[in-house]
């Protein structure tokens, strides 16, 4: 039996519907499983993120400086990067808080939509950036896979292509939004 | 066609092809079937040469030149799809990404934009530049369409629409290069415009989600894009 390719999700500033469109492979993930061992993601109970990892799939934008040190380690103990959905391409949606001084930001998303709060947490919680950013802003990235979400179709066929050892065609399969 | 209009031959990406000497190349291009990409050019409105997707090569100069702006030569050697055209077209849209906020995924006309389709159409992977996130405001003054500085592409589809084929002249541009904006009037919330005959010819022509109506949602903004070939037909049929 040919040996399985590590692959580990990652889940930083999005929303989860990109890993909900992996889930959404369905039956396929019978041999998504017979081709990879899921070794890290929000979906398995690993704390920390292995060595030597074949592919990943990093779903998000870069927003905090954990993050940052995130996408790094990551960077670093995998071979095939793959900037999973719209968040991770382009920084899409978390991007839409760029243009604003961050301080507006913490106000409106702690104070003025909590009625009663006074309180901006700045202890024991990751630090955000002044933008949020697409991946390749930190790290080279080796796949780009666009979409809001991107579909399972062609999250399966990215999959099955990268095991192949051939290099994915997406750009006329893909497209943001 | 008059008598005294000559022909001209050409070639076009190694094809021969004849041409009326008041022609542009990427009207000759687009008669033989040869695509040549475009999204300020529309078919019943001045050629404006703005957005550089039409670029092409012709033998002999070391510029690249629009095709909706060039007219035909005698014995004109064209290619519309070398490596170098390829790479700038790429390279522009990117810009184009990266200079305003497009974020397609929440956008009314996310799956009917001429740049989201562009983007994919020369294989744009992502953005290399860095993004610029503007700070850009939404006018949302008029009672049935709104005006998204962020996903403007500043192709001026709307302004001359407003102007050669409405009459009216209420969209027009302010200011240049990356500070370009589509104003109303005098620069003047849209809600206030006295020459807006809310006809909605704008929104029709415009490629993005930068003009919609109001009230549509993300992906609901589909635009009636028979709307200008139509009008022209039967202006021309009035003629």
């Amino acid at each position: 039996m040919k040996k399985k390719l590590k692959l580990a999700t990652l889940w930083l500033d999005g929303c989860s519907g990109c890993h909900m469109s992996l889930v959404d492979v369905d039956e396929r993930l019978i041999e998504v499983a017979e081709i990879y061992d899921i070794v890290f993601s929000p979906l398995v109970d690993v704390k920390d993120f292995p060595e030597n990892v074949d592919v990943t799939l990093l779903e998000g934008a870069i927003s905090t400086d954990e993050d940052v040190e995130m996408v790094k380690r990551v960077r670093k103990s995998t071979k095939t990067l793959i900037a999973f959905g719209d968040c991770a391409v382009t920084s899409n949606v978390p991007s839409m808080r760029n243009h604003f001084k961050l301080e507006d930001v913490f106000k409106r998303g702690y104070l003025e939509t909590t009625p009663g709060n006074d309180i901006i947490p700045d202890e024991k919680i990751p630090k955000l950036l002044e933008k949020a950013y697409p991946v390749h802003h930190f790290v080279h990235v080796d796949v780009f896979l666009q979409g809001c979400p991107p579909s399972a179709d062609n999250i399966f066929y990215t999959l099955v292509e990268i095991a192949e050892g051939r290099t994915p065609e997406l750009s006329l399969r893909t497209r943001f939004g | 066609m008059s008598s005294s209009v000559k022909i001209k031959t050409l070639t076009i990406d190694e094809r021969q092809v004849g041409a009326r000497e008041d022609q542009t190349i990427l009207e000759v291009a687009r008669e033989n079937g040869i695509k040549i990409p475009t999204l300020c050019y529309l078919k019943g409105l001045s050629p404006y040469g703005g957005c550089r997707m039409c670029i092409v090569e012709i033998a002999g100069s070391p510029k690249l030149l629009p095709s909706c702006m060039t007219t035909v030569e005698e014995g004109m050697v064209v290619s519309t799809n070398t490596d170098r055209i390829k790479k700038y077209r790429k390279n522009l849209l990117e810009l184009y990404f990266s200079e305003r906020n497009h974020v397609c995924s929440v956008c009314a006309s996310n799956g009917y934009c001429e740049l989201q389709t562009m983007a994919q159409k020369v294989e744009m992977s992502h953005v290399h530049f860095p993004y610029m996130y503007p700070h850009l405001g939404v006018d949302a003054t008029h009672e049935r369409y709104v005006l998204d500085h962020n996903r403007c592409i500043a192709c001026t589809r709307c302004v001359r629409v407003c102007d050669e084929i409405e009459g009216a002249h209420t969209l027009d541009i302010k200011d240049r290069g990356i500070d370009v904006r589509i104003i109303t009037d005098l620069d003047h919330p849209w809600g206030e415009s006295e020459t807006c005959t809310q006809c909605g010819k704008c929104v029709h022509v415009c490629p993005t989600g930068a003009l919609i109506e109001r009230g549509k949602s993300v992906g609901e903004m589909s635009k009636r894009k028979q709307l200008l070939p139509y009008l022209t037909k039967m202006r021309e049929a009035h003629e």
